[in-house]
């Protein structure tokens, strides 16, 4: 085991990678010279060279679709999206070419790519750079969407993502990046689509994933002095969902919140209830609830943006309502 | 790819490549006289084979065997037979839902291809893409994209790649003179540009985007500058002049091939059939009259009467090459009508692969 940032071990991860297949390469703006908007490539121009570690010009939609392209004939691209809400720009390219050309062409043409990049807000970023937007991958077949909350998940799942022969939308954050964690020596791949039980417990069922399952943790910390013991389960991978841990989880507490960043309408969550309401209808002691960000456009004022995110009180105040006790000013969305 | 991290080096006018290349000299006759016999008859025969499968597709759509959108070639096959003569077999070719003649000239079976027209199993890909998504993996066919300038970017990653693998690779791309007006279009020329990237993009200005005129989308005409604006070489052809697009088509893939740089080429033609299926041919956006005009200048027609004039052709070859591929067609036809549709297994499959 080794102490690494988050955003070490997704620097670890793709140099690993990039020395073993030389097929691989990394595109995108500011990957190379100035190694990274977030610092996540550093070193690796001068590992692989011009060649390999491309910086792009702010041209979104083009690289997407030059990778997709590369992707048909034999290169397995990383392109990097500087924030996830630049990845807007090059929707049509994501959802129109790479989702759909295994499929209408009859399987001729698979698209092993990875589009990764941070998701979700920072700190006072504002409307147009706090979003989260894995919902709207999570919806198109054909993709997979992939969101690590800790170095290792990071390490493990982003090997195993640019090694997949499909198109992988990785999810990190910026708030993660600095965060520090263990991370197994040698060879670490983690498999995607299989979720992890962070904590286990007993009382209520908490999925959360990337940034928010640090809330959940802490949540879960907290309400264990008061003798409420939450699991958390993180499905790491969202597409596919590992839909049989997190039934199992629900199987035992019977009951669940949810906990995410992004919007409540149509979200991430929204597909949990659906799962488990289907796979354990009979188990649910209580209605899911679910925490989220507020149905607003992210504000820029500090009291604001914080009333918009998911924080630990209303997560266990969510807990204490799922499980009829007496919670402070208990609420289920926003 | 040295230069993609280089330093900026200050532009030197010397190099702007916009002064347009030189449009094809001579008459078709003269050009005919320099080319293979047995190339221009190929060449015919590709033409005609494109016209009839085309002509026969639209009776299918008409009797309800074909769906979807359907959008025919003819009066643009001396594009795609002059661009795809240059060609090596390990080429790749990208282009838009207005495909089958790039499909057939490309040397895709036709039976292949009308199956995939009508859904079937035995279609190019399996019955899941249809007119606008034929792809053929063998020929370096990688398809036919249906949103306006989404295969631009694609092309691009293609003749990256045969750059990243150092192979002499040339990729054709074929879009309309609409998609110059999107933004992945733009996106993908300075990155070719930037990048020298082996490969040649083909607008087929035929004049119209469904209903609109060029003249109502752009205030460029001479489409071909745009290339200016990232310093890539450039030029325009009549593309109803098939071995006029032959001969610009060589210097621009051999720009690409030995040079590694792409060319951006405008090449004039006309659509005689409406934007697709469900489109007259003429109505409120173009007179008959306009349409009837255009027709005079039928790539075939002129094709045929140059290789008469210069004795290479005469009646009696034309005739059975005419019965030849109808043919043809009468059997793509025959071989899709008998082909199964897609097992309903084929549903959920090649969504994800291992
Ligand atoms: C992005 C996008 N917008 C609109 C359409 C609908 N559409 C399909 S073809 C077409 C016209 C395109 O004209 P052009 O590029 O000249 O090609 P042509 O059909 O003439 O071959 C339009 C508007 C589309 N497919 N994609
Ligand atoms: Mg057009």
């Amino acid at each position: 085991m080794s102490i690494m940032t988050y955003r070490e071990a997704l620097n670890q991860a793709m140099r690993e990678e990039m020395r073993r297949d030389e097929t691989i390469v990394l595109m995108g703006e500011e990957v190379g010279f100035y190694q990274g908007a977030y610092k996540v490539s550093k070193g690796l121009l001068d590992e692989f060279g011009p060649m390999r570690v491309l910086d792009t010009p702010i041209t979104e939609l083009g690289f997407t679709g030059l990778g997709v392209g590369a992707a048909m004939v034999g290169v397995r691209p990383i392109v990097e999206m500087m924030t996830f809400n630049f990845a807007l720009l090059a929707l049509d390219q994501i959802v129109n070419s790479a989702a759909k050309m295994l499929y209408m062409s009859g399987g001729q043409f698979s698209i092993p790519l990875v589009v990764r990049g941070p998701g979700g807000a920072g700190h006072q970023l504002a409307a147009q750079h706090s979003q989260s937007l894995e919902a709207w991958f999570c919806h198109v077949p054909g993709l997979k969407v992939v969101t690590p909350a800790t170095p290792a998940d990071a390490k493990g799942l982003l090997k195993t993502s640019i090694r997949d022969n499909n198109p992988v939308v990785f999810i990190e954050s910026e708030v993660l990046y600095g965060t520090r964690g263990e991370v197994p020596d040698g060879e670490y791949l983690t498999p995607l689509g299989v979720a992890d039980v962070k904590r286990p417990g007993r009382d209520v069922t908490v999925i959360a994933h990337s940034k928010m399952l640090l809330v959940a943790l802490d949540a879960a910390a907290d309400l264990a002095k008061e003798g409420i013991e939450v699991e958390v389960v993180d499905p790491r991978t969202l597409r596919p969902l590992d839909v049989e841990t997190l039934l199992n989880s629900v199987k035992k507490t019977n009951r669940v919140v949810i906990v995410e960043e992004g919007w409540p309408q149509y979200g991430v969550g929204a597909q949990f209830v659906d799962v488990i309401q289907h796979g354990a209808f009979d188990y649910l002691d209580a209605p899911i609830l679910r925490v989220t960000g507020a149905d607003v456009p992210m504000p820029y004022a500090k009291n604001l943006e914080h009333l918009a995110l998911p924080a630990k009180q209303r997560v266990k105040d969510a807990v204490y309502r799922v499980l009829y006790r007496q919670g402070v000013g208990a609420q289920g969305h926003a | 790819m040295k230069s993609s991290n280089a330093a900026t080096k200050t532009a030197n006018l010397a190099d702007l490549m916009c002064a347009p290349g030189q449009p094809a000299a001579g008459t078709m006759e003269e050009r005919a006289r320099r080319e293979d016999l047995t190339l221009l008859k190929t060449m015919l025969e590709q033409m005609l084979l494109v016209r009839r499968f085309e002509e026969k597709a639209a009776e299918l759509y008409t009797l309800g065997k074909i769906g979807g959108f359907c959008h025919l070639y003819i009066g643009q096959e001396a594009v795609a037979v002059g661009a795809l003569s240059t060609t090596q077999p390990d080429d790749y070719i990208f282009t838009s839902y207005r495909e089958h003649g790039h499909a057939l000239v490309r040397g895709m079976d036709p039976g292949e291809v009308m199956a995939e027209l009508c859904g079937k199993q035995s279609g190019v890909s399996k019955g899941k893409g249809g007119s606008m998504h034929l792809f053929d993996k063998r020929r370096g066919f990688l398809g036919g994209h249906a949103i306006v300038g989404g295969q631009i970017p694609l092309a691009a990653g293609a003749a990256f790649a045969s750059k990243y693998f150092q192979q002499s690779r040339v990729t054709l791309c074929f879009f309309g003179e609409a998609a110059v007006n999107i933004g992945s279009f733009h996106e993908s020329l300075n990155l070719a540009a930037l990048w020298k990237l082996p490969v040649v993009f083909i607008c087929e200005n035929n004049r119209f985007g469904m209903g609109t005129p060029i003249e109502r989308a752009s205030t460029l005409y001479d489409l071909s500058q745009k290339a200016c604006a990232y310093n890539m070489a450039r030029t325009w052809v009549d593309g109803m002049d098939v071995l006029a697009v032959r001969e610009t088509l060589k210097e621009a893939v051999d720009r690409a091939r030995q040079a590694s740089a792409p060319t951006l080429i405008e090449a004039r033609t006309y659509r005689f059939m409406g934007h697709s299926m469900s489109d007259p041919s003429h109505g409120h956006y173009r007179t008959k009259s306009e349409v009837e005009e255009q027709r005079r200048h039928d790539p075939i027609k002129q094709f045929t009467a140059a290789l008469e004039a210069t004795g290479i052709v005469n009646q009696e070859y034309l005739d059975e090459l005419e019965q030849k591929v109808r043919d043809m067609v009468e059997e793509a036809v025959a071989f899709a009508e008998r082909s199964p549709e897609p097992d309903p297994k084929e549903l959920g499959t090649d969504v994800y692969v291992d």
